[in-house]
């Protein structure tokens, strides 16, 4: 057998140069160039095509009137991760897939103007909004992602005391440990997280609430929680062999490359990953970065029905990634070590019967099982559900999915409410950072209107 | 927060960003639009005795890509009647008390008849007025407008017979169209004017379609000149308000107009003088929203600088305005290109070698990278190749220490004839 290949770690020099954001930004020229070329358009498409209704049109006039500032606000008062989402956002699908310039020309670089913008407010060090007078409520925000961080930044525009409680010891959500860092730098996301904790919100990092405080606590001793924990870790598909050395979870995978933990050893590896959604994608490109020698995606259907999109596909085939359609996995087999030799597969084919989800349903061929040699496995389908968090506060939801009003983001507890990945339920499109921000701050607007319906009442 | 509040000759408003009298303010409904947006004033489209425009009025010069560098109308006062005006004008000012509600004025030159549409503007409750005497097109050929407007003593007199009426200050609103803008205005002050808005349109002629040899644009296969607007007359309007400014025979308050497209260039109009501007093309290219990004922009630059009023910025750069004779003879700048930033598309040297002096050498180093590099010594500073250069911070005009003390051609004449009694020449002005 080929075995007696090292398997090993890319010098710490590598690993910086190969972690390090991918898309350079755009040089002044580059941005005044384009900026120029946005038409301006009145009730522009873009605008409705963002999930946070950014104004698109005015922040590009700002950068091409040379204020930057300007630009910066009105990105980030519409969207508080704006600055992540210049960089991870499907533009093409949203916004630039909206511009009118599509066709007649080419679309405008929204994302990358987007970037420019935030980015000099990065570098500036300007604080971009203050908080509301006080109007001595209290919310207790559970997660810090994305979700959580856009409703406790607008609760505290709108004058509340927010206080978020975050698992892990930095905030920031998928931004900051499941995005890769060459799509995403981490400083990004904690420079979001900042400009939250400068309008006087609390984050608790470390406290896993169900855990370290339960959620029935802060029920009682706030006013309103916002649930946003968004999902877990990527579930177990049941294949036999999960537990070999060498298996991942592609999630996991990605938050040890963004924690500069001692990095997970795939130099000279032989890599499969299982499943063509987005993280997938990450975990893929995220292997080559490490080293891997090769990285074949599985995937039990064909390009057509994969969930990632264009750019990533792209982009994945850009970095060398290789992708072995109609091949689904049946076993991952060992050495007596318990170490990853090879992945059982099946050749698939596309049947005429429709799923639930309208896509084909794809049945093996019998008789065309093959061997794969790999070194490691990844697991990348799906994301797990806070299933006990949300039963300990004994919240309706629909197998881990939050069931919410949508008018007052409302859960069947009538103090709280709940926004992002947490809420969203399968066959809904993608989850998208953009999304959930976009819920957080309806999430904050829906408990401001409770909370000056009722005062009003009370007079 | 900047305090963007102006106040020109008495006349308050919100900010300095008006709407000139034209299109966007021809009615009610427009400026109160206008005013919500937040624009912070709006001279009323011209009223006078309603006209007949005609159908096909404006044209536009679009330059490489880019549409409505320039813009060309031959548009004529408000085609509405005068109650009808006076009317709206009432409404917009009653909904809207603390926005600065101008209204423009264009009637014959004879004093009965200013003295009648003074009096019925005023009495409905206006900020102030402003004369036009700058229509450069049809009103001209019935002796109003540029007509009057290029008769020094028209413009005084008619200016005097308004003032003996009107209770709010009067503007007069000056044609570019004109040997010396200086003269005019200097009229007009004498007239009592309160303050001066310049610049109205310039005389023009947008294009010739080269294929049907139509004029650009045509009624009916006619053209005649209109008046020119638009970014591209800014350095015109800008010379003509600073020449207002630093003349001390003009001496009032200058609303700056030409050109106007965001809020860097109604800094660089209020540096050089004008106490507020007014904004017509870009208004109607982009939409009265355009406001919001000027007066965002405006704010972010004064609090950038740490300047509280925008009224601290007025005629800051007036004395910076000078005489071609009091300029420094022996101040010396040179081209330096930055060769990491240079892209090398050598447009810089065939610039300087076919049309300036020759100073900018095309080599190989070392390397065998081709480098562009100035000969100082022959350099003449003119900025020709910083001009033409498309790369921010590649070519830096650098100034010299000075080998000799600063000497103007007023002081080598001066010295001359010093030297000479019997030979002097005239200053340099
Ligand atoms: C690998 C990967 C790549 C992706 N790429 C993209 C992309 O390119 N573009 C895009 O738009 N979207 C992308 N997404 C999706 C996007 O990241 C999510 O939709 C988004 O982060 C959801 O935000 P959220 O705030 O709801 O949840 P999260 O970002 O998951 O944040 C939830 C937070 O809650 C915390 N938490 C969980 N449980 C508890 C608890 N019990 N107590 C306290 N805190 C808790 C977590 O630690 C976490 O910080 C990607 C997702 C993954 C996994
Ligand atoms: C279509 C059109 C009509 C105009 N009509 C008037 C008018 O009635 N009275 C007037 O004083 N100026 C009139 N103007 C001139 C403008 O008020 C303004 O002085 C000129 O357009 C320069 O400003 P700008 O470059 O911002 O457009 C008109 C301009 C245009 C384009
Ligand atoms: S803008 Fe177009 S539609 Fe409107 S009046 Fe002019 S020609 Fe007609």
């Amino acid at each position: 057998m080929e075995h007696s290949r090292v398997i090993g770690l890319l010098s710490p020099e590598r690993l910086t140069a190969n972690f390090a954001e991918a898309q350079p930004g755009l040089t002044r020229k580059a941005a005044m160039e384009e900026s120029n070329r946005c038409l301006y358009c009145y009730d522009a498409p873009c605008i409705t095509a963002c999930p946070t209704g950014i104004n698109i049109p005015s922040f590009i006039k700002r950068i091409a009137t040379d204020n930057l500032k300007g630009a910066a606000t009105t990105i980030m008062d519409s969207n508080p991760v704006g600055a992540s989402c210049a960089r991870v956002c499907p533009t093409e699908e949203l916004c630039e897939g909206a511009c009118v310039l599509n066709g007649a020309s080419k679309p405008i670089m929204i994302g990358m103007l987007q970037r420019y913008a935030t980015d000099w407010a990065i570098q500036s060090g300007q604080q971009l909004f203050a908080p509301g007078p006080s109007n001595a409520k209290k919310v207790a925000v559970i997660g810090g992602g994305p979700a959580g961080l856009s409703a406790a930044r607008e609760l505290a525009r709108e004058g509340f005391s927010v206080v978020i409680y975050e698992a892990k010891p930095m905030a920031g959500g998928l931004d900051t440990h499941g995005i890769v860092s060459f799509r995403l730098p981490q400083t990004v996301s904690l420079w979001e997280v900042e400009q939250v904790e400068k309008l006087g919100v609390e984050i608790k990092t470390g406290v896993k609430v169900g855990v370290d405080v339960s959620a029935k606590q802060l029920i009682e001793d706030y006013d309103a929680v916002v649930l946003a924990a968004g999902m877990g870790y990527v579930p177990s598909i049941g294949l036999e062999g999960e537990e070999l050395a060498g298996v991942y979870d592609a999630i996991q995978l990605v938050e040890r490359t963004k924690l500069h933990e001692p990095s997970i050893a795939l130099l000279g590896a032989k890599v499969a990953v299982i499943g063509a959604g987005n993280t997938a994608i990450d975990a893929a490109t995220c292997s080559v970065r490490l080293g891997a020698e090769q990285v074949k995606m599985v995937y039990r259907r064909t390009r057509d029905e994969m969930t990632a999109y264009d750019f990533e596909y792209e982009f994945a085939k850009q970095e060398g990634v290789e992708f072995s359609w109609l091949t689904a996995p049946k076993r991952i087999i060992g050495d007596s070590n318990g170490k990853v030799t090879h992945l059982e597969c099946v050749q698939m084919q596309l049947s005429d019967k429709a799923g639930a989800d309208g896509r084909a349903i794809p049945i093996p061929i019998e008789g065309s099982e093959f061997l794969m040699p790999v070194d490691a496995v990844v697991l990348a389908i799906g994301q797990k559900r806070h299933v006990g968090l949300i039963e300990s506060i004994g919240l309706k939801h629909d197998r881990g999915v939050v069931i919410i009003d949508e008018a007052t983001r409302r859960t069947s507890h009538p103090k709280v409410y709940a926004a992002g990945d947490i809420v969203f339920g399968s066959g809904k499109g993608d989850a998208m950072v953009v999304s959930a921000a976009e819920q957080g701050k309806q999430t904050a607007y829906a408990i401001s209107r409770h909370f000056a319906a009722t005062s009003s009442e009370a007079i | 927060m900047a305090d963007l509040r102006i106040n020109l000759a008495g006349i308050e408003a919100p900010n300095p960003f008006w709407l000139a009298s034209a299109p966007p303010t021809n009615t009610g409904y427009q400026v109160q639009r206008a005013f919500e947006a937040g624009w912070g004033g709006a001279v009323w489209k011209t009223l006078g005795d309603p006209i007949i425009n005609t159908s096909s009025r404006f044209a536009a010069v679009h330059f490489n890509g880019q549409r409505v560098a320039g813009f060309n109308n031959i548009e004529l006062i408000t085609d509405r009647p005068l109650e009808v005006n006076l009317k709206e004008i009432y409404e917009t000012k009653k909904k809207f008390p603390k926005h600065a509600l101008v209204v423009s004025l264009m009637v014959e030159p004879k004093r009965e008849k200013w003295h009648e549409i003074v009096k019925r503007v005023e009495a409905i409750g206006v900020d102030g007025l402003e004369l036009n005497f700058g229509c450069p097109h049809g009103m001209a050929e019935r002796g109003m407008g540029a007509a009057s407007g290029q008769q020094p003593d028209l413009v005084e007199m008619q200016t005097m017979w308004v003032k003996e009426v009107a209770q709010t200050p009067v503007i007069v609103k000056l044609t570019p169209n004109i040997t010396d803008i200086t003269v005019v205005a200097r009229h007009a002050v004498s007239g009592g004017a309160d303050a001066i808005s310049l610049i109205n349109t310039i005389n023009s002629l947008a294009g010739v379609d080269i294929h049907s040899w139509n004029t650009i644009p045509h009624v009916g296969g006619k053209g005649s000149h209109g008046g020119y607007c638009g970014p591209a007359v800014k350095p015109i309007a800008l010379n003509m308000v600073a020449e207002c400014a630093r003349d001390m025979h003009v001496g009032v308050p200058i609303s700056g107009i030409g050109g106007i497209s965001n809020w860097q260039d109604a800094v660089e109009f209020m540096l050089m003088g004008a106490a507020g501007v007014q904004i017509c093309t870009a208004a109607m290219h982009h939409g009265f929203r355009i406001v919001e990004e000027m007066i965002d922009g405006l704010n972010n630059y004064l609090d950038d600088k740490g300047i509280s009023s925008v009224r601290d910025i007025v005629g800051k750069s007036v004395e910076r305005y000078s005489n071609w004779g009091d300029l420094d003879l022996n101040y010396r700048v040179v081209a330096r290109i930055d060769q990491e930033t240079c892209i090398n598309c050598n447009k810089c040297h065939i610039a300087c070698e076919d049309t300036s002096h020759q100073c900018i050498d095309m080599l190989t180093n070392a390397d065998g990278k081709q480098v562009l590099e100035v000969r100082e010594e022959d350099c003449v500073g003119c900025n020709l190749c910083s001009i033409v250069c498309p790369v921010d911070g590649a070519i830096e005009m650098v100034e010299l220490p000075g080998i000799q003390p600063p000497m103007t051609w007023n002081d080598r004449q001066r010295a001359i004839e010093k030297l000479n009694a019997a030979s002097s020449e005239m200053e340099v002005v």
